[in-house]
């Protein structure tokens, strides 16, 4: 299931120190309507395993200036509540997969 | 809607291709720049399109994009940013997403080198979309590097937005908003740490915090990064077919020569390769 994260949603994941992949965007951006279906996709095939979520950058400016969020879509992976890889861009479902594999 | 072909570019090759496609029944959306923008529409005249001696480049221009027109094929003025191979392909421009079953590339040749630490700092304060991005520089400091008509209306948007806007380009802009700085330089290279700290123009270097390279195309190597090519030049066999399936490529793109008579040729085989990858797929 792919979760729409506020900052306390947000804070409160993180603090759970699960796998964690976070696609910040915003309804502005052309790219990231794009990569949207890769990445429900991907919430319902890493369902159990991973936490896949969104955050609105609109929204929750506060979280894309922490994390130095500069060009959207960027997804970024959290585990043990730390920022272990990034992706900035649109890509294939796989870039994304390889680095979900890697730290199940 | 999705288009049964989308055509990134809208020079000779992409024309030919949206005529030929349409000729075949197939709903066809080319994706391109005005057609006034085109290099071809500053050559004084052309005379060796066979039959038709003597034109002008922006004469011969005009004349293929209304028979385009004519046939009933469909445009969206603007730059593909970005691409993707998603149920068919998905193709963004600006904050808009177009969706096709088959692509023909004929965007023409990018003459334009990547900046030094362009590469490095791409989405650590170098973007190429000003309409997805802008938002998070407001308030910030940003360089417009303008190489493309329509960049200084990308600055006047950022301007908009509450960014401190510097222009940078070779020569002055049209329409530039008269409250923006501009910059007249050539030679870029893009500085930082861990993100952007400034742009350094002709050995002067200016502070930013982000920098909006805006050209008049994408790369299609940029767009689609698994595709082949050889010697700069996009990979394609006598079909016109990439190594990427459902894609194909038409024009100055595929290598020499940069000739309209071989652009408007290929580009015809292109999309009557496309439609019959269409039929095939569709019977499968």
């Amino acid at each position: 299931m792919l979760v729409h994260f506020s900052k306390e949603g947000f804070d409160k994941a993180l603090d759970e120190g699960k796998l964690m992949m976070v696609d910040f965007w915003a309804s502005w951006c052309g790219p990231c309507k794009m990569l949207s279906p890769v990445i429900d996709d991907l919430a319902g095939k890493y369902e159990g395993k991973a936490i896949v979520g969104k955050v609105n950058v609109d929204e929750e400016q506060e979280l894309a200036i922490r994390y130095g969020v500069m060009s959207i879509p960027t997804v970024i992976f959290f585990k043990d509540g730390k920022e272990i890889d990034r992706k900035v861009g649109v890509m294939p479902g796989g870039a994304f997969e390889q680095v979900l594999d890697g730290n199940l | 809607m999705t288009y049964d072909i989308i055509i990134l570019g809208s020079g000779p090759a992409g024309l030919a291709a949206a005529v030929a496609a349409r000729g075949r029944d197939k709903s066809v959306l080319v994706i391109g720049n005005r057609w006034q923008d085109s290099p071809l529409a500053r050559a004084e005249r052309v005379d060796n399109y066979l039959g038709l001696p003597g034109l002008t480049g922006s004469g011969m221009l005009e004349t293929f994009y209304q028979h385009a027109v004519g046939m009933g094929a469909e445009f969206v003025m603007g730059k593909a940013i970005s691409l993707m191979a998603w149920e068919g392909f998905m193709v963004t421009v600006g904050s808009q997403v177009y969706q096709g079953r088959a692509l023909i590339l004929a965007p023409g040749v990018v003459r334009q080198a990547k900046y030094p630490g362009e590469e490095e700092y791409l989405g650590r304060g170098v973007s190429y979309c000003a309409t997805c991005d802008g938002m998070l520089y407001r308030n910030r400091s940003v360089i417009v590097v303008g190489r493309s008509p329509d960049a200084p209306q990308e600055a006047n948007y950022l301007h908009s937005l509450g960014c401190q806007v510097t222009y940078v380009s070779p020569q002055p802009p049209k329409g530039l908003d008269s409250a923006i700085p501009f910059v007249k330089a050539g030679k870029l290279s893009i500085k930082g740490e861990q993100t952007v700290t400034g742009l350094e123009a002709d050995g002067a270097l200016l502070p930013c915090d982000g920098v909006f390279i805006l050209r008049q195309t994408v790369a299609p190597t940029d767009l689609l990064p698994t595709l082949e090519t050889q010697e700069g030049y996009i990979k394609v066999d006598r079909s016109m077919a990439t190594n990427v399936e459902g894609v194909f490529a038409a024009g100055d793109c595929t290598g020499l020569p940069l000739q309209v008579s071989k652009a408007v040729g290929e580009g015809h085989v292109a999309a009557l390769s496309a439609c019959e990858y269409l039929d095939r797929k569709q019977e499968q």
